[in-house]
């Protein structure tokens, strides 16, 4: 197959791929949303239209208490590692050269990577021989929240550098020019010019958080059962119809919180547009 | 007169005393380092209160380096930099009265015009009031009060150097930098701003260093340039003595365009001397310190050379005869490249005063060309 | 940039996460080596640095190391994660690369919104999709009939993929769909985002010079993109080794995975040591690629300065 021979055939195939690949990603999601109105507790066989599973949602106490405990973890995930991403973003692009600083930079890419079950395991391993030694912490939100945290940090930490490396220097020079001490010039310019990469990296330890099965598996305790877990064990069984709806219940919120961003956005830069255009010919 | 050693402190034209404490800004003796690289390299000057001051030379030369040090962001190595007699060591950026303009303007994004600059006024802890009226007289100075609430990306690029401009003079420096300041517009823009600027700083009266590497918005902008280059000054003076008493060949070359001829020095009187240069004798009207035989290059610049089908009065100095091997029209004048009897080169640069000439000079022509004895600078460096 | 006068804070801002990271991250892995030679003790462990007789001795249990060396199903269940890793890893870059290609190609103003469709079942709960698989491979199901329907699972019988037609789920072949779907966003967009830096005028070029477009692809777009397919890859390949959830739920009892051996030790089995051996071998798998992964993300920072 001779790719791209032709100008036509290769935007035609091009299309092609992309709507297959998409089609690939949606249609699981398409198919949990549709299941989750099916009034039969088999799966995959079509009885009726019902939303008696959304009700049930409501009821079902194992579910809602799991729902506010994951909640709670992801924004506290997500502020930590927000604070924290910053932190090491700002080590590493503004300092170039520190002792340690290799070691450092692997340490905060590495959970981006490295697979879950071995975090848990040893992080798990360390808190218990602390608790040992010192009588806390015992297991539960604060252990999970930490797993959670070295985790979303990672992540933060990659978002907010990319906004800090495309900040122009000058700035902060401008600003110190102008009679601004080191703290004022973080305040005052540093901080708003990243506004942006620091929400996008609340929102995205916030999903991850509230996403997350392993982490979390080996670091609750008993009475604290997020709800991924209570997800999983559900799954693990077999298919549950109440779990289409929890899906489609997310799903629906995750879709509307993008889609809305995203026109946000999209307005702004239209905005924006305009406004560069007007200012040229002015 | 050759200048035979580069000046180790250029005292501004018009100081009648060697300025030992009266200079504004002197910089004694600066030098920096970045490991084994020297940037600066023992720089010294003295620049008046209200002088505008550039400093020119090819990239790498250290003058932005230079100016940083003066700016706070760099600390130097060694030296002083004396502001009306205070020494500012190594003083933090926000510690001094000095304010740059940058060369990509670094405008805060995030704040509208007024809020820029305001930024400076407002971390000198004034009252409100006053910096409100601050601010609006900086704003009707750069001629901006109709866009104080836009944002930096609402406005074009010559807009957004007046804010620049205004936000560096709003705290009212002692000194202010300038950083390649017509570097992003475009020539018509250029020329315009170049005088705008000139203005604007005359009638703040601040004292100003500027930095460049274009040699046409030195000699417009600045009443003295010191011409830098590898980290050293190479020579210090108004742009009239940079470009008709240049004292060494790089000087000569860097500014403006010349022809620069190897020679050596045949007869040495006290009220002239004459070089030979190969195919061509220059007799120079005034005496030269040197030792007869001794190797000097004679810089002659294209618009001293005039060009003529009939021969001057003494061909045997200060004239040759050449042919046209190359035109250069460019409008408002003409450029030629004259081939001499021995294949050397020469440069003779006319002003086209009459739109129309029946006799123009061609190509492949042979010609006379001519010089004063007065047009040429004689070097020994 | 040299930021001289930020240097007060310096210290802590370093300091803050540095020593988060060395206290969670670092120390944790000596302590799970630790815990590997040590001697369970029903339920705490037998220190291995103790004094007999006045003599500091140490005591490893290299016992669990042995076993595992010796154990045939240990060293079957590293290989299969490999394998399957680097299926998913091949499959992910086979579908991965043409998506991000044409969507690099695609018209600017469109571009935005490309991603974010890719984006978008990224945010939607991972474990949610990988749950919608069962349904979607299970009897009945959407994608087992049309596979069944078209005489697929005849072809995956005999690659080995499935081990009864029509029987999808709990496969080979389950768990790879699984593993790639899940990860697939994760290689598009390193790749996607190198592929849209590239500076097109750079196939003009080629073009200029004789190649045809198949050639300036493979000679041209392709080595220029190679950071994007090194992330990627690494994105992919590493976590999958050590993936969990997508085998319990999709994979079965054939499909050997190591995430799912140190689950099974360690809450099943109760042996923590063992656990901790299992891990720490795992660690030594990765550490080669986690090496170029990092040396990567570091060069990639440099880049961009």
């Amino acid at each position: 197959m001779r790719l791209g021979t032709s100008a036509t055939f290769n935007r035609r195939f091009g299309i092609g791929w992309m709507l297959a690949a998409y089609a690939f990603l949606y249609v699981p999601i398409f198919a949990l949303v549709l299941y989750s109105f099916n009034d039969s507790p088999l799966p995959n066989v079509w009885r009726g239209f019902t939303l008696r599973w959304y009700a049930a949602l409501v009821r079902d106490a194992e579910l809602m208490s799991g729902l506010w405990l994951s909640l709670q973890i992801a924004f506290l995930t997500a502020c930590g590692s927000v604070v924290l991403g910053t932190l090491a973003a700002f080590a590493l692009v503004k300092y170039r050269r520190f002792p340690g600083r290799t070691l450092f930079s692997g340490m905060v890419s590495a959970p981006l990577v490295m697979p879950e079950v071995v975090v848990g395991l040893s992080l798990l391993l360390m808190l218990v021989s602390v608790q040992r030694a010192l009588g806390f912490p015992e297991r539960g939100l604060g252990t999970i929240w930490l797993g959670h945290l070295l985790l979303g940090m990672a992540y933060a930490t990659v978002v907010i550098q990319s906004r800090l490396q495309a900040m122009p220097p000058q700035l902060e020079e401008a600003a110190m020019d102008l009679g601004a001490r080191p703290h004022q010039v973080f305040w005052l310019v540093t901080l708003p010019t990243i506004a942006q990469g620091l929400a996008s990296a609340w929102l995205l330890t916030f999903t991850i958080s509230l996403d997350d099965v392993v982490l979390s598996a080996f670091l609750s305790g008993p009475g604290s059962t997020t709800m991924p877990l209570v997800i999983f064990s559900r799954a693990r069984l077999g298919l549950n119809p109440s779990v289409n709806a929890v899906a489609t219940v997310v799903i629906a919120i995750v879709a509307v919180g993008v889609l809305l961003a995203s026109w946000l956005i999209a307005r702004s830069e239209q905005r924006r547009q305009a406004e560069l255009a007007a200012a040229a010919h002015a | 007169m050759a200048q035979n050693e580069a000046p180790v402190h250029a005292v501004p034209a018009g100081e009648a005393d060697g300025a030992e404490d009266g200079a504004f800004l002197r910089i004694d003796d600066l030098v920096k380092e970045f490991g084994g690289y020297r940037a600066v390299d023992h720089v010294s000057v003295d620049i008046a209160k209200g002088e505008i001051f550039a400093l020119l030379g090819p990239s790498g030369c250290g003058k932005s380096t230079l100016l940083r040090m003066l700016a706070g962001f760099e600390v130097p190595t060694s030296g002083r930099i004396l502001l009306d007699g205070r020494d500012l060591a190594s003083a933090p950026p926000y510690e001094r009265p000095i304010n740059m303009m940058f060369q990509s303007y670094a405008l805060f994004p995030h704040l509208s015009v007024w809020e820029n600059i305001a930024f400076g006024l407002k971390r000198e802890g004034r009252p409100k009031a006053e910096i409100a009226d601050r601010v609006e007289a900086m704003l009707k100075l750069v001629q901006l009060g109709r866009f104080a609430q836009r944002k930096p990306h609402q406005l074009s690029g010559g807009q957004q150097q007046r804010v620049a401009l205004a936000r560096s003079l709003a705290r009212q420096p002692q000194l202010l930098l300038l950083d390649e300041p017509l570097g992003a517009l475009d020539k018509k823009l250029r020329e315009q701003t170049q005088i705008e600027l000139v203005n604007i700083i005359e009638q703040v009266g601040v004292t100003c260093v500027m930095v460049t590497h274009d040699q046409e918005e030195a000699m417009t902008m600045a009443q003295r340039i010191a011409v830098m280059r590898e980290g050293r000054f190479l020579q210090v003076g108004a742009p009239g003595d940079l470009y008709e008493t240049p004292g060494s060949r790089f000087v000569a070359d860097f500014i403006g365009n010349v022809n620069l001829m190897d020679g050596t020095l045949d007869v040495d009187a006290a009220d002239h001397c004459v070089i030979g240069c190969g195919d061509v004798r220059h007799y120079v009207g005034h005496g030269i310190t040197g030792t007869q035989g001794m190797a000097v290059t004679v810089a002659l610049r294209p618009e001293k050379v005039l060009i003529g089908r009939e021969p001057p009065q003494d061909t045997s100095h200060n004239a040759v005869r050449a042919t046209v091997k190359e035109k250069s029209y460019f409008g408002s004048f003409t450029v030629y490249h004259l081939s001499l009897p021995s294949g050397a080169m020469l440069k003779a640069s006319a002003a086209n005063v009459a739109r129309w000439r029946d006799d123009e000079i061609t190509w492949g022509e042979t010609v006379w060309a001519s010089w004063s004895p007065t047009a040429q600078v004689v070097l020994t460096q | 940039m040299r930021v001289r006068h930020l240097v007060p804070g310096r210290a802590l801002v370093i300091a803050l996460p540095m020593l988060f990271l060395l206290l969670f991250f670092l120390a944790p892995f000596f302590i799970v080596g630790k815990i590997s030679v040590s001697e369970m003790e029903t339920v705490t462990f037998k220190p291995v640095l103790t004094v007999v007789d006045g003599i500091l001795t140490l005591k490893l249990k290299l016992a669990n190391y042995a076993f595992l060396a010796a154990d045939d199903l240990y060293l079957k269940t590293y290989l299969s994660s490999i394998q399957y890793a680097a299926a998913t890893t091949a499959l992910c870059l086979l579908v991965g690369y043409p998506f991000a290609y044409f969507m690099a190609r695609a018209r600017p103003a469109v571009q935005p919104a490309l991603v974010m469709l890719v984006m978008l079942p990224f945010w939607t709960s991972f474990l949610l999709r990988v749950y919608a698989w069962r349904g979607l491979l299970a009897e009945g199901g959407w994608v087992a009939d049309i596979i069944v329907g078209t005489g697929l699972d005849g072809l995956l019988l005999q690659l080995g993929l499935i081990s009864a037609p029509g029987k999808l789920m709990h496969t080979p072949f389950s768990l790879v769909i699984g593993m790639s779907y899940t990860y697939l966003p994760f290689m598009v967009l390193p790749l996607y985002a190198s592929l849209a830096k590239m500076d097109l005028r750079l196939l003009e070029a080629a073009a200029d010079l004789g190649a045809t477009p198949w050639v300036a692809f493979w000679r041209v777009t392709v080595p220029l993109s190679r950071a994007g397919i090194i992330a990627g890859s690494m994105l992919v390949f590493i976590p999958c080794i050590g993936e969990f959830v997508i085998p319990e739920l999709l994979g079965g009892p054939e499909t050997l995975m190591i995430g799912r051996v140190i689950w099974d030790e360690f809450f099943s089995n109760n042996d923590w040591p063992m656990a901790s051996t299992v891990a720490v071998v795992m660690v030594l798998l990765i550490i080669v690629p986690l090496a170029v992964f990092s040396k990567y993300q570091a060069e990639a920072q440099e880049a961009a300065r």
